[in-house]
């Protein structure tokens, strides 16, 4: 092989300076099963030259395992890449594809196109500028045609391409094309996206995927490849007010305090006024900081290292943000939520939120409406399932700024965390702030939850008593009350039952009732312990994520979880309230232990086993647990 | 010389860069895999310029197959030094007590023991709940689809149904106890960008990859460099050949390519006419089909 021998310096100096100029695109392609993504993608990696030998030889190995061309080369699998997918024949997840002429570098999503994988067709849309919706010429625009232009939509794609896939089973067809076009920009007018092109192709053979097409004399327009490489995506990201969340406060010694991040829009020079958005708080840039040297300027996307001119309080996830255009600060807003797990959504269940480099609690208060993404109608939803979108209000444990993800998409997404498996379960859009959250501000007293405890010689503590029903909590609890006040200690109970008559009057037991119950019994118990008290709760509390999210609702060593841990087959035994024999005959729907999971404790301050001693013995060993936790002497 | 403001290798620089500190914000205990190779030398520089003009403020972490070209560890512990870094170097010893090696035990034996294993432990041990490695997605077909965060068990195991959707540039990096994160800020780079960024930003490399006449032997259709006494001659004498690297490793597991390329506009420019992919070099990856998947789930990088 010899090196360049047809590339004279200066041809590899031009070659060069080229490379430098190139710009950069990410795009999507979405399209239904067998509409030929993979086969497309394939081809344009063939044509632009970037499958090694080695690769093609693979791939024919491949083919004639695999392969559904028959003789010819599958260029399908050079893209389908795990072995479980490619037994079954269809794309499983996004991947992830890199091609580069001597204009742009392209990275592809490939995302697969059926129903259940919404999620992926999201997360490959998050990233990337503009969208490819492939449809195959025979079948015309199908209902998911009409979801993934709105998940393109709904991602804040601006630009879409509608790639007429298999041209040449319909004979080259002008009019069907034609027609297909036309049904397109009938239903996509309201998506308003700013460009729109459709382009008649054929993947498997090439037919206007880079070089025209003979067989299509009819088509004057631009090839797949010419348009990918000179459609305008570049947003006007720089001209957009100025916007850096803070990643990393850089602090190599006393003399050098910096604040690290990525700039999500706008530019920023030495000597400009910025502020926190959340606190207001003000200064001037003094340098730009980076490794090759201080910048006159920086501007969006960049990567950078500011220096202020005077010391403010700056920490990880606040925004810097000029004085004159500041994002909105709240602690709710409403958004758009596209659900990505196989655990429901609840409202007033709590989740991590992840909006920026900030990290919050969250849980959504109210979902407005669930959006049916194939006919784009609104339906009332108590909850949201795997692949499915709501319109959701959505509280947060502090103020954050943040812009709506229409004028910002980097300052107006965010991820759900859940908190237990610390799965990603959702993502979201933020659509707007809400108002009464930036009107109601929280009032500070001047007695305080410590004075109020120290008043009353105790420090205050939340025992949560968790356990099936008839498990014995009620009694235990009773008795831990009694002694602690014999005691003279202050304290209160808050009992599953009683509440229940009053204060969550109104919810039943299905799961989403069951989160909010425990909810606004936590919110509560949370200020008695503001008041200063001991407080024993006693709920069945079922889910680990609820009694979780209690716990975070106080200090640590504030909340002790006891779990009383009687067997469900002495519980029945025992039926104190004739429930389990209801339960057992279907009379009673959603009984935990029966038809509703619970979920035990995995970090209960204090196990108890209730099979052996007695309610006396282990209302003893709690007292116990809290002389030695130092909540009381 | 620096990357022009404005071009692609600029935009991936700094997606490579909020990713780096993105993993030293939020993680306890990360650490750099550091390989050596051209791709580490990327991420080491991107690291540099991530935290600047503090140092990264992880250590580097190197295991030690005892197989590595001997021009590669002479690097490696001249560059740290000169960087004023911490670097961990681990070895199974367990293996190197049972005398594991390419040539007697096998390329694949010898990846799970002396790699894999020894890669596992040194996670374990050290408690670290994130590494960075310099894979990309070009690289292979498992790896197009792997995340820029890639979750592991408690084993390290990958398991590819399992992995968190990412979207944005916002990155879930909460794990449980005894579970870790693989993070890959190369992801979207690809080989070519890989060379013009080194060669733009000045960044030195192991010179096993600049063409230079090495002692080879051809083993199964491919070139090896007789590195050291270890490499069972059987009588034959290697030849002196114009070689240079595109991938390094276990110098029994590395083939050469024959290539008159001493400069890194020459390797560029071969580059842009090679007929074959970087991986083609790399012997464990041929044994089966599918094989970089099931390394994978194994704990393999």
């Amino acid at each position: 092989m010899s090196v360049a021998e047809n590339l004279t310096p200066e041809a590899f100096s031009e070659y060069l300076a080229s490379q430098e100029r190139k710009s950069f695109l990410r795009f999507i392609t979405c399209g239904s099963v067998d509409d030929g993504k993979s086969t497309l993608i394939g081809r344009l990696l063939y044509e632009t030259k970037l499958i090694f030998e080695d690769q093609l030889a693979a791939i024919e190995r491949d083919s004639k395992k695999h392969g559904t061309t028959g003789e010819d080369i599958d260029l399908a699998l050079l893209v389908d890449g795990l072995e479980a997918e490619r037994q079954q024949g269809i794309t499983i997840d996004v991947a992830y594809r890199f091609f580069t002429t001597d204009k742009r570098k392209f990275i592809v999503a490939d995302t697969p196109g059926h129903e259940q994988y919404t999620r992926n067709m999201a997360t490959g849309a998050s990233t990337a500028d503009l969208a490819v919706l492939l449809v195959d010429a025979r079948n015309g625009i199908q209902v998911q045609t009409k979801r993934h232009a709105f998940l393109v939509s709904l991602l804040g794609i601006r630009h879409v391409v509608l790639a007429v896939n298999k041209i040449d089973l319909v004979d080259f067809s002008e009019e069907k094309f034609n027609e297909i076009k036309a049904a397109f920009e009938t239903f996509a007018h309201g998506f308003d996206f700013d460009t729109m092109q459709a382009i008649p192709i054929s993947a498997r053979y090439g037919e206007n995927v880079v070089g025209q097409s003979e067989k299509m004399p009819w088509y004057k327009g631009p090839t797949l490849l010419d348009y990918l490489e000179s459609v305008e995506v570049q947003s006007d990201l720089e001209d957009r007010p100025f916007r850096m969340s803070v990643q990393w406060v850089n602090r190599p010694n006393l003399n050098f305090r910096g604040f690290s991040g990525t700039i999500a829009s706008g530019k920023l020079r030495p000597g400009d006024p910025v502020v926190v958005a959340s606190s207001g708080k003000d200064a001037v840039v003094k340098r730009i900081v980076t490794m090759d040297g201080d910048l006159p300027e920086a501007v969006a996307s960049e990567a950078v290292t500011v220096v202020l001119d005077r010391e403010i309080d700056v920490s990880r996830g606040d925004i810097l943000v000029p004085p004159s255009h500041r994002p909105e600060v709240a602690d709710q807003f409403a958004a758009h939520i596209v659900w990505m797990a196989e655990d429901k959504l609840y409202p007033g269940r709590p989740y991590i939120l992840k909006i920026g480099n900030k990290t919050v609690s969250a849980q959504v208060t109210e979902i407005k409406h669930q959006i049916d993404v194939n006919t784009f109608d609104h339906l009332a939803a108590k909850e949201l399932h795997l692949n499915q979108v709501g319109f959701c209000n959505v509280s947060l444990s502090e103020p954050i700024a943040f812009d709506p993800y229409e004028a910002n998409r980097e300052t107006g997404a965010f991820i759900l965390v859940d908190r237990l498996t610390n799965a990603t379960v959702g993502a979201g859009m933020v659509w707007f702030a809400l108002r009464r959250a930036t009107n109601i501000h929280w009032q500070a007293t001047d007695v305080t939850k410590d004075s109020r405890a120290a008043m009353k010689g105790q420090k205050p503590a939340i025992l949560w008593f968790t356990g099936l029903s008839g498990s014995g909590k009620s009694t235990i609890g009773n008795l831990v009350e009694k002694k602690l006040s014999a005691m003279g200690r202050h304290t209160y109970i808050l009992d599953g039952d009683n509440v229940r008559h009053g204060l969550n009057r109104d919810l039943g037991f299905t799961d989403a009732d069951r989160v909010e119950n425990i909810r606004r019994v936590a919110e509560t118990a949370k200020l008695f312990v503001d008041a200063g008290l001991l407080v024993v709760v006693t709920f069945i509390s079922p889910f680990r994520s609820e009694r979780r999210m209690a716990r975070d609702l106080v200090e640590d060593g504030e909340f002790l979880e006891v779990y009383i841990d009687t067997p469900i087959e002495e519980c029945r035994r025992r039926d104190p309230k004739g429930l389990y024999k209801k339960a057992d005959s279907g009379q009673l729907k959603n009984f935990t232990g029966v038809d509703s999971p619970y979920e035990a404790p995995e970090g209960a301050e204090i196990s108890i086993d209730t099979t052996t001693g007695d309610p006396e013995m282990h209302a003893e060993r709690i007292v116990t647990l809290l002389k030695e936790r130092g909540i009381i002497d | 010389m620096a990357v022009d403001r404005g071009s692609h290798l600029k935009r991936l620089e700094d997606e490579s860069i909020h990713i780096i500190r993105e993993v030293a914000a939020e993680f306890r205990n990360p650490v750099m895999l550091y390989s050596i190779g051209k791709d580490s030398a990327v991420m080491l520089h991107l690291a540099m310029k991530a935290f600047y003009p503090s140092k990264p403020p992880f250590p580097l972490m190197h295991v030690d197959t005892t197989w590595k070209f001997r021009e590669m560890i002479e690097f490696r512990d001249r560059k740290v030094k000169e960087l004023g870094l911490d670097l961990i170097v681990h070895t199974n010893e367990e293996g190197v007590k049972a005398g594991v090696g390419p040539f007697t035990h096998g390329s694949s034996y010898h990846t799970q023991v002396m790699k894999t294993d020894a890669l596992k432990q040194a996670l374990t041990a050290h408690g670290f709940d994130a590494a960075f490695g310099g894979a990309r997605r070009d690289e292979e077909k498992s790896r197009a689809k792997e995340r820029v965060f890639s979750f592991r068990t408690q084993n390290h195991g990958w398991d590819p149904k399992n992995q968190r959707p990412e979207l944005w540039h916002l990155y879930n990096c909460r794990v449980a106890k005894g579970e870790s994160i693989r993070v890959f800020p190369l992801s979207n780079w690809t080989e070519l960008d890989i060379w013009q960024y080194i060669m733009m930003e000045g960044i030195e490399i192991v010179p096993l990859y600049f063409a230079k006449e090495r002692p080879v032997l051809e083993v199964d259709g491919q070139l090896l460099m007789v590195d050291d006494e270890r490499f069972p001659l059987d009588g034959r004498t290697p030849d002196m050949k114009m070689v240079r690297f595109r991938t390094l490793g276990c110098y029994p597991l590395t083939g050469a390519v024959e290539s008159p390329a001493a400069t890194l506009e020459e390797i560029v420019a071969e580059m842009l006419i090679a007929r074959t992919s970087e991986r083609s070099g790399r012997l464990i990856d041929k044994d089966e089909e599918a094989s970089m998947e099931k390394k994978k789930r194994e704990g393999y990088f």
